[in-house]
């Protein structure tokens, strides 16, 4: 932390110097002011109020201008200021509203001068004009703003800027009469001092409070402003309407702002919140800042050059008590560790990198792998002596070429679109998923799926005939669940609480439903069976004393099962909960060595399964008499792993998908997130959204099925006055207009619209559908050529 | 036999297409009368064997459906869906099988039923505004009808508590409901945890959380101690309590989740003192809201026993009232007096800093002992306490200790600058949404007092919002709490303390002794000002502690 660099500098005459230093106050400072001469500041706080003299090796207490037998509230400072012009000359705002200066040429220990009790809520910020040597200006919670001449009792002028709270003033240093000021509605305001009845100018520049501003030293016109919303902005108001010139977005909201002197685009920020750091920006490069002075450990509240004309000496105080000199040779530079690498692919394939020199060249001996075994062209971008930032100017670019037709990714795409991953027994799934792979031509992949469906299938499917052997066993069927929901969907409906818990546990743990269906085999007077043994469809019984009359709902009828309270789609999206969305194929075949077959299983013996899949597709397969039921799996595993090392993170995925829970718990919850989200990945650039969508859903990790339950909010503007509305999707509140009309039937459309993004007409997806089919003009008559896909 | 009702679709109603409403409601009619054929044909054939059990249970679920519908004719925006829903009530009863009807005077006991906005009579703003909570929720609750009377202010709370409950956060959404309970259950609050209770099973909580606390996971249980503190003494609040959350092993929190959680808990603790400080009556679906005996037995609720408010009550009241009406008529006036005094003499006389320090102290040692005379412990009506633990720790044995309650400069620490950045850096949007609620509430005004028109009441908003601040320890050095004493009689700070310190005590005597010329509206207003103060200052200490435990 201490730095030892030394670093004087010659400004006319006198001479700066010093190094990197703190040193610690009684109190938390709220703001810092340097004397004209750069030899001293003043620290104001709650209850420090103090004079530093500024010296090589250290700060030194100079004067203690909180004296008196009670501290009074005047004396709680939320800012301070120095006059530079009269070294004598200081004022501060106090938290109750007071506007005090301070003379310290006045003999006597207390150095209060004046003070002005005009402002009815705190003062926030005070400023003295740069060149005249009485004029002080207040802003105000108020939202006033006063003008005070130090040689009267009482304000001079008074400013309204009808609204609540001035946050900042600042006296234009070029313009005499010009102030700006900043209030918390995110408006900024530009005064004529000799005007108080309406301000010269006003815009909107922040969304939230402005707090701070400050005038560019040189460039008339330019103002820094920065506000909650973490952004740093320059505003050139030297043209007819203020326009923003520059923008820094930073990690936290903006507390105050300072221009580097000498500097033409360097400015230091500091923030109100959780981040601790000074920042320097070059408003030129507003992603990484210039240079980064770390040494605070609570918010810094006051920023300060030293002098107005050395860039190299910033002083700050902070909430955790210290008061800092800064060196800018020592700040450390975020731009120094940052690697700037670029990498992009082209629409062919290609590959383009982009890297600094020095990099590239450290790195040479390594051949990148690209795909192709071309050589990469280089190219050396030429240095521009205009350019700011010199030293990162020097880069090489490296493209690799793709040999025409070996990256194509036909393949790829055929198999996601085709593959089956759920929605039908395994041996049905695994036999369709080799034959997609034998069309195309892979046969190892395919020969892949086939041992799966022998490994986990017996050759020949159970008779249903099979059918009373057990109930118990049929929860071992481990299909995935096409609708994960609808159990969860159909439990509140049913009424009783305690249903509803047993059927959810069944869905997340094996033995509670190795329970629940034990008692619905054996216990006679049980009143429901549970709907929980049955993955796609399922099972709804009211036994109500007639225990042999269950119901078994058709996946048809599922529709119109759903729990009471369904959020409409309009205006507030539906959505999903975020966890609980109970995994499917959860039942696992530990539940083949569970004997309780019972003899009243004949009672059940009625619940006859509608698709040839139903309830009982595994039985006790080949191996279980034979072999270990995981017998296979390290080996199942291993082949993934294999395949995922391969590339072809595809076949891993889908096979973890088909299978399920027999493998999934051999493979570490992370690599199974990492393979999917690679895979989720190459789906999207691929514009494989629904399949991606499909995985997302069918995805066992928690990570990866919130993924499709994020941001599922469609904000729609109007078409005719462009807001947003926020109501209702198809009328606008401001226009009371339909905003989204049918050009077919000139009907609102309420529900699925589909448009043209050529020509924006569009309408109902069935009349749209219907109408591209007999033509292939727009409905609207506009002329264009609609394509429909 | 009866299907279940998981075959009833209640969400068709919330739609805006009328056609939609017309096809679900006709599903629903029939579905209904189905049930009722069903019962009405067990109890006719005698020669079935009696099954007592079945018949019951199926009566439940009817009487369920009938209790839903008849919210439904009274409370649904749609007109089309209020009327039917009334004429599918009406052919049950034909039926010969018994309709329920509505309990209590409206939404609110403490406000005559016909000062409230009916539905069906309200403006085009109103009406997409209760659309709006009506697709969200499936019901318009009392608390919106009540805060009706503030649209402007209703539609930035509806908008808040949907983004709290329903969209994208960190915390899932049975959690989120079941905090909301937590921190009902704190106030007793009866009507905010039956609420909640269903919304908590409607999105899939596990029931057996509801048998207690110990019943949820260790990660919820470890919430219970802030809950506590934050609800009763939240200036307790240290960076520990937020470190034991935060490293917990595995039942940690992210900080994320926990600046949500801070959030709901304190919207709720704060829409429980709105509850009770408007005296919400329960909703018509819910236990409590309506009843299946004839309406001429008895008339009055449970909570209306154990709150001293029998139907009686309002007569003696009112009585009272006339007697004192111009009484309270000179309330007014002296208030407007003050008012003008405190505006012109504020530049002549300045009190001094000392003073103005000992005011603020005077005040806030004040504020612990106004409390109301009839101050007998009050029985939850739901054993809600099963919600929560510890049940004796509450605000007032704090204050019966004297217990000093240190000082809070807003000034250094406040929601604009401070709270806000945090709450928005760690639940995005939240922030501004909250901003955004108390700045109407803060900036809500008519320029009307009672009967006057033209009133710039902003001095008396500042008073009251000080006040509750000052009771929770937070000052703010530019303002003279002298005020507070020149404006706010002692009766209405017997009813701010106790809504915002201890709402279940509020009764209707004292929603009724204070400010007696003003209109229920403006008292409504009042409330609106109480719940945001709260809120804020539960946030601040909150926050700060976040803030402390990150630096």
């Amino acid at each position: 932390m201490e730095k030892m660099s030394r670093v004087t500098t010659a400004l006319g005459g006198s001479t700066l110097m010093g190094r990197t230093m703190h040193c610690h106050l009684d109190a938390p400072a709220n703001a810092i002011s340097v004397c004209r001469d750069a030899a001293q500041v003043v620290v104001a706080g709650r209850s420090i109020f103090k004079i530093y003299a500024i010296e090589e090796e250290q700060f030194v207490e100079k004067l203690n201008l909180r004296v008196g037998r009670k501290p009074s509230l005047n004396l709680s400072c939320a800012d301070v200021v120095w006059h530079q012009m009269d070294e004598n000359l200081l004022a501060t705002a106090a938290t109750n509203g007071v506007v005090v200066t301070w003379n310290l040429g006045r003999p006597s220990r207390n150095k209060q001068d004046q003070l002005f009790t005009e402002h009815k809520r705190t003062v926030n910020k005070v400023c003295f004009h740069p060149t005249e040597a009485h004029v002080l200006l207040s802003g105000s919670q108020d939202g006033f703003m006063k003008c005070f001449d130090l040689r009267r009792k009482d304000s001079v002028s008074t400013f309204s800027g009808q609204s609540e709270s001035v946050r900042d003033v600042q006296f234009s240093i070029r313009d005499y009469f010009t102030f700006a000021s900043t209030f918390e509605n995110g408006n900024v305001q530009l005064w004529d001092i000799r005007r108080p009845d309406r301000c010269e100018r006003m815009f909107t520049a922040h969304n939230g409070p402005v707090f701070c501003c400050d005038w560019h030293p040189e460039d008339r016109g330019w103002l820094a402003t920065g506000g909650r919303d973490k952004m740093v902005k320059v505003w050139d108001m030297t043209t007819h309407r203020a326009k923003e010139m520059h923008c820094v977005q930073t990690i936290a909201s903006v507390a105050r702002v300072k221009w580097r002197p000498e500097c033409r685009h360097h400015l230091a920020t500091c923030s109100m919140m959780v981040d601790h750091n000074i920042y320097v920006w070059d408003v030129r490069r507003p992603f990484v800042p210039a240079a980064m002075f770390e040494e605070h450990r609570d918010v810094t509240t006051g920023i300060a050059w030293r002098h107005p004309h050395d860039p190299s000496f910033l002083l700050s105080g902070s909430k955790d008590s210290t008061l800092c000199q800064h060196l800018f040779r020592d700040a450390s530079q975020p731009v120094e560790r940052a690697n700037p690498e670029g990498l992009c692919y082209g629409l062919f394939g290609d590959l383009a990198f982009a890297a600094k020199e020095s990099l590239v060249a450290a790195e040479s001996g390594r051949k990148p792998y690209a795909g192709d075994r071309r050589h990469p062209i280089f190219f050396k971008r030429k240095l521009d002596p205009a350019e700011p930032f010199a030293g990162l100017a020097s880069s090489t670019l490296s493209v690799f070429e793709t040999e025409p037709g070996g990256g194509s990714m036909s393949w790829f795409v055929d198999t996601a679109e085709h593959y089956a991953l759920a929605g039908r027994p395994l041996a049905e799934l695994c036999d369709h998923n080799a034959r997609v792979a034998r069309e195309l031509g892979r046969n190892q992949v395919a020969q892949t799926w086939t041992m799966l469906r022998i490994i986990y299938c017996s050759p020949g499917l159970v008779p249903s005939t099979n059918l009373n052997h057990s109930v118990g066993k049929g929860s071992s069927c481990g299909l995935p669940l096409m609708n994960s929901f609808s159990l969860k969907d159909m439990a509140p409906g049913l009424g009783s609480e305690t249903r509803l818990d047993r059927s959810k546990g069944d869905t997340r743990s094996d033995t509670v439903l190795l329970e629940s269906s034990a008692t619905l085999v054996t216990n006679e007077d049980n009143e429901e069976t549970e709907g929980s043994d049955v993955p796609a469809d399922y099972l709804l019984g009211d036994v109500e004393g007639e225990e042999d009359e269950l119901y078994l709902l058709d996946p048809e009828h599922t529709q119109s099962e759903e729990p009471e309270y369904v959020l409409p789609q309009e205006a507030f999206p539906l959505r999903h909960e975020i966890v609980d969305t109970p995994p499917g194929p959860e039942h696992l075949q530990d539940k083949a060595d569970s004997p309780h077959v019972s003899g009243s299983e004949a009672d059940v013996a009625s619940l006859a399964p509608m698709d040839s899949f139903s309830l009982l597709s595994v039985s006790h397969a080949l191996y279980d008499s034979r072999l270990p039921p995981d017998f296979f799996s390290t080996l199942v595993r291993d082949m993934l792993h294999f395949y995922a090392e391969q590339g072809d993170v595809q076949m891993a995925v889908s096979v973890l998908i088909v299978v399920g829970e027999r493998v999934r718990k051999d493979i570490d919850e992370q690599t199974q997130e990492h393979w999917y989200t690679s895979y989720i990945d190459l789906l999207q650039r691929f514009r494989l959204w629904n399949v991606s969508n499909e995985v997302v859903k069918l995805s066992t990790s928690r990570a990866i099925s919130c993924l499709n339950q994020a941001s599922t909010t469609l904000h729609v503007n109007c078409s005719h006055c462009k807001r947003p509305m926020s109501s209702r999707g198809w009328v606008c509140d401001r226009c009371h207009r339909c905003a989204s009309m049918c050009a077919v039937c000139h009907h609102v459309v309420k529900g699925l619209f589909v448009w043209c993004q050529g020509c924006s007409h569009g309408g109902h997806l069935q009349h749209i559908m219907k109408w591209l089919e007999g033509s292939s003009h727009c409905p609207a008559g506009c002329g264009h050529l609609c394509e429909y896909s | 036999m009866a299907e279940g009702e998981s075959e009833v679709r209640w969400d068709g109603l919330c739609s805006r297409d009328s056609t939609s409403r017309e096809i679900a409601l006709e599903n629903i009619r029939q579905i209904i009368l189905r049930k009722a054929e069903c019962l009405r044909s067990v109890r006719e054939t005698p020669y079935r064997p009696p099954d007592g059990l079945s018949n019951a249970v199926s009566l439940d679920g009817l009487n369920k459906l009938l209790a839903h519908l008849l919210m439904l004719s009274k409370r649904c925006p749609f007109k089309d869906v209020r009327e039917k829903s009334e004429f599918i009530l009406k052919s049950v009863q034909e039926l010969g099988i018994r309709i329920p009807q509505p309990l209590g005077q409206g939404p609110s006991r403490f406000i005559p039923e016909k000062e409230i906005l009916q539905v069906g009579s309200e403006d085009a703003q109103m009406h997409a505004l209760f659309a709006d909570s009506f697709a969200a929720l499936g019901r318009l609750d009392n608390i919106t009808l009540v805060m009706v009377f503030h649209p402007q202010y209703l539609e930035s709370f509806l908008k808040t508590q949907h983004y709290l409950l329903q969209m994208d956060g960190p915390l899932p959404l049975h959690y989120r409901h079941y905090i909301g309970i937590m921190a009902a259950a704190r106030h007793q609050c009866s009507y905010l945890v039956n609420l909640h209770v269903n919304d908590f099973l409607h999105v899939g909580g596990d029931p057996k959380w509801l048998n207690g606390l110990e019943n949820a996971p260790q990660k919820l249980q470890n919430l219970g101690e802030l809950n506590k503190v934050l609800a009763h003494r939240p200036w307790l609040i240290t960076k520990e309590h937020i470190e034991g959350l935060l490293k917990a092993e595995e039942h940690s929190w992210s900080l994320a989740e926990l600046v949500h959680a801070v959030v709901l808990l304190t919207h709720y603790h704060s829409l429980a003192s709105f509850t009770f400080g408007c005296g919400i009556s329960p909703e018509i679906h819910c236990d409590g809201g309506h009843t299946f005996r004839p309406p001429s037995v008895s008339n009055y609720c449970i909570c209306d026993i154990t709150n001293g408010n029998h139907g009686m009550d309002e007569m003696q009241v009112n009585s009272a009232g006339n007697i004192s009406v111009s009484d309270s008529f000179f309330e007014v006036e002296a208030l407007m007096e003050k008012m003008k005094q405190l505006q012109e003499c504020r530049d002549e006389e300045e009190a001094s800093q000392e003073e103005m320090a000992s005011r603020f102290e005077i005040e806030k040692r004040e504020s612990m002992f106004v409390f109301s005379s009839d101050d007998e412990e009050v029985t939850p009506a739901r054993d809600v306490s099963r919600h929560f633990e510890d049940t004796s720790y509450g605000y007032k044995d704090f204050s019966r200790h004297g217990m000093h309650v240190p000082t809070f400069r807003v000034q250094d620490y406040c929601w604009e600058d401070h709270g806000y950045s945090l709450v928005n850096r760690l639940y995005p949007d939240v922030g501004q949404l909250i901003d955004e609620k108390f700045h109407i509430a803060y900036n809500l005004t008519y320029n009307t007092m009672a009967m006057h028109k033209d009133v710039d009441t902003s001095m008396l908003r500042r008073a009251i919002w000080n006040y509750i601040h000052c009771m929770f320890g937070i000052r703010y050095d530019d303002y003279d709490y002298g005020e507070i004493n020149q404006l706010l009689d002692r009766s209405f700070k017997v009813y701010i303390k106790t809504v915002v310190c201890t709402p279940e005590k509020v009764t209707k005597r004292m929603y009724d002794s204070f400010w007696r010329q003003f209109k229920h509206s403006e008292k409504v207003h009042v409330n609106l000002l109480l719940i945001e103060a709260r809120m804020q200052a539960e946030l601040l200490y909150a926050l700060r502690a976040i803030t402390r435990y990150m630096t």
